[in-house]
């Protein structure tokens, strides 16, 4: 059944509210970038957000003075916070993709709403990410050396290993999702240019929309293409984390040398990546009054991902605590063990809890229309996702085959603030957003009014 | 050369039924030069003008066999040929190895010539066209649907187009100065 007929059957709420025209819907969205003043809040909320990425750039220097014995790692904690943000960060950036390539394939039209700042998200997600393995490499000013480029020194890069291949992977994800994301943009720049007074906003949006003037012969090969990188961005994306997770599954550390990484490690990605949509769109539909456009049936249909990727994760919990006793290894049996008891068992516990106990609240209907209570359990997701990582990257290095070469990991003040810093950045760069290009996708919601159907 | 005075005539529509409806009758009146203008992509509305079949998948697949093709065949020259090293006995042609970044060079490649092939089979960037020049075009991008016949259609001429264009019914006619 196509999307509009079943809007009115009535079961289930509209992906746009009725009463809306071609006109009008332009008018709404555009009118947040165009003529709609620019709060006080917006003015505090980017330079609340813009301080704090200063304090990671501040970080950064710092740590490029200093060196990277100023973070929490050591050895054996090699890989502390750095790669514990990239991992989360990275899966964050996952659920934009999904949205605007996956849920295309798949004829969602519900995801025209909340696809082009899902998309922005993971622009801002994979550009917050790329910062960590850049700063970790410990001389940074020779971070192009893990690029294949003929050299004088005659050497090059390892392609058997799969730091390389996250290379590959993370730099194409980036520079795809930047096109898609782009030529998605394209249509909504030229309504920009032609509805703005200012001159300079035409001139801008103009010179970004390249000259797009609706043809239809555009239409047919932008369509093309558009559906051609959302078929290739689907494999892409599914790679992403599966080559993030070979970082850990080709190790012979225990807790992390295991086959169920790749998938588990993708849809945690989805997981957390759609915790991060709603954290995001619950402020943004209020604030903006887009109730019409992201509806109850946007926050009931991200909550039902989040459900089904949560119980895929919480299989992947099962699956590598019964590995760690099925396997007779006795190493993967102490990795199960210390993660119960041992030092960090503590944050193990609250993992299961944010994970895998307190989202199990979305099987109510009722609560999965409460944006309070959305925004509540996305936060928690968040939380558990990141702590997730935590216990992976840290807990697994910890304590391994020797116990002569335990030991522990304490956080530094300088971790802390460049993974707060690149929040900051994420947001400030969100703020900037919403404001300069229209967060909706306004050509795509204008196929999803009734009118744009053609009539034989 | 000298340009012909006209760019083209000009019709505005209010619906996609009435511009798919009129671009297929002008395109069944034996007008070939004609497009149609439109704020979203309207279905069959490309075929209504005679627009049948568009390169952009040929270009993405060539240049996702090139990209693949690369990738595979650098990695295999580094590896191999260039710096051979051995790394735990791998054989330097450790193929398995190489399918990563085999597939990630692909899709990079495959995207690239979709966009990049997109806006070139286009003809973006174009800053300037002169159907901007129509006095009530900038609504092309909002609710409005327009319909052209180019003055170099063989069958172009400035009254008897205006005439079968009233025919059809449009909400406004101007003709565009090139």
């Amino acid at each position: 059944m196509d999307e509009r007929s079943e809007q009115a059957g009535g079961k289930q709420a509209p992906v746009i509210e009725p009463g809306y025209t071609f006109g009008s819907v332009t008018d709404k969205i555009s009118a947040i970038v165009l003529t709609r003043p620019t709060s006080t809040s917006w003015f505090v909320g980017f330079g609340v957000f813009f301080l704090i990425t200063m304090m990671m750039l501040y970080a950064i220097g710092y740590l490029f003075v200093r060196g990277i014995g100023i973070w929490g790692v050591n050895i054996p904690v090699g890989w502390g916070f750095a790669i514990v943000n990239f991992v989360w960060w990275i899966g964050i950036g996952h659920a934009g993709t999904l949205i605007s390539a996956i849920l295309l394939l798949l004829r969602q039209s519900w995801r025209n709403s909340i696809n082009r700042f899902a998309e922005a998200m993971t622009l801002f997600a994979v550009a917050s990410a790329g910062i960590f393995p850049l700063i970790h490499v410990g001389r940074p000013w020779l971070a192009y050396w893990m690029f294949p480029y003929p050299s004088t020194m005659g050497i090059w890069p390892q392609f058997r290993s799969p730091l390389v291949w996250d290379v590959f992977a993370v730099s194409t994800y980036f520079t795809i999702s930047l096109v898609f994301w782009f030529i998605g943009l394209i249509p909504d720049l030229a309504t920009l240019r032609d509805r703005s007074e200012n001159r300079w906003a035409r001139i801008i949006y103009g010179m970004l929309a390249m000259g797009w003037r609706g043809s239809a012969r555009h239409w047919f090969r932008y369509e093309t293409a558009y559906l051609l990188l959302a078929g290739l961005a689907t494999p892409l994306v599914l790679s992403v984390h599966t080559v993030v997770s070979f970082d850990f599954a080709t190790g012979i550390v225990p807790g992390w040398h295991t086959t169920i990484f790749p998938p588990y490690f993708v849809a945690g990605a989805i997981y957390s990546g759609f915790a991060m949509v709603l954290m995001l769109s619950i402020p943004i539909r209020k604030i903006y009054g887009l109730e019409d456009f992201i509806t109850e049936r946007h926050l009931d249909n991200s909550a039902k991902v989040m459900l089904a990727t949560g119980l895929i994760v919480a299989y992947g919990y099962v699956i590598e605590a019964f590995m760690g006793w099925y396997s007779g290894n006795r190493y993967d049996a102490f990795t199960l063990w210390n993660r119960l008891h041992g030092p960090y068992a503590f944050f193990y516990y609250m993992l299961l809890a944010c994970n895998i106990v307190i989202p199990q609240v979305l099987w109510i209907r009722k609560l999965r229309t409460k944006p309070l209570v959305l925004f509540v359990v996305a936060g928690v997701i968040l939380v558990g996702m990141w702590l997730e990582r935590f216990i992976i990257v840290v807990v697994s290095l910890q304590r391994d085959f020797l116990n002569s070469s335990w030991g522990m990991f304490y956080p530094t003040r300088w971790d802390w603030m460049t993974y707060i810093g690149t929040i900051g950045m994420f947001l400030a760069a969100m703020f900037l957003f919403v404001r300069i290009l229209p967060m909706i996708s306004i050509f795509e919601m204008r196929t999803l009014l009734p009118e744009a159907e053609v009539k034989e | 050369m000298k340009r012909p005075p006209t760019y083209g005539m000009l019709a505005e529509f209010d619906s996609p039924t009435a511009l798919v409806a009129a671009a297929h009758r002008t395109h069944e009146a034996g007008y070939q030069k004609i497009d149609a203008y439109s704020p979203f992509p309207v279905e069959g509305l490309a075929e209504a003008i005679g627009f049948h079949k568009n390169n952009v998948p040929l270009v993405v697949l060539i240049g996702g066999l090139i990209g693949g093709l690369s990738g595979y065949a650098m990695q295999y020259w580094i590896s191999a040929v260039s710096y051979p090293l051995n790394v735990g006995g791998k054989p330097y042609h450790s193929w398995p190895a190489f399918i990563v970044v085999t597939f990630e060079m692909t899709i990079l490649f495959a995207g690239l010539s979709a966009v990049f092939g997109m806006l070139a089979l286009n003809g973006l960037p174009m800053p300037y066209h002169p159907v901007f020049n129509a006095p009530r075009f900038a609504f092309a991008t909002k609710d409005r649907f327009f319909l052209i016949v180019f003055s170099s259609d063989p069958k172009y001429d400035g009254v008897r187009t205006r005439q079968f264009l009233e025919s059809l019914t449009p909400k406004s006619i101007s003709e565009v100065p090139s």
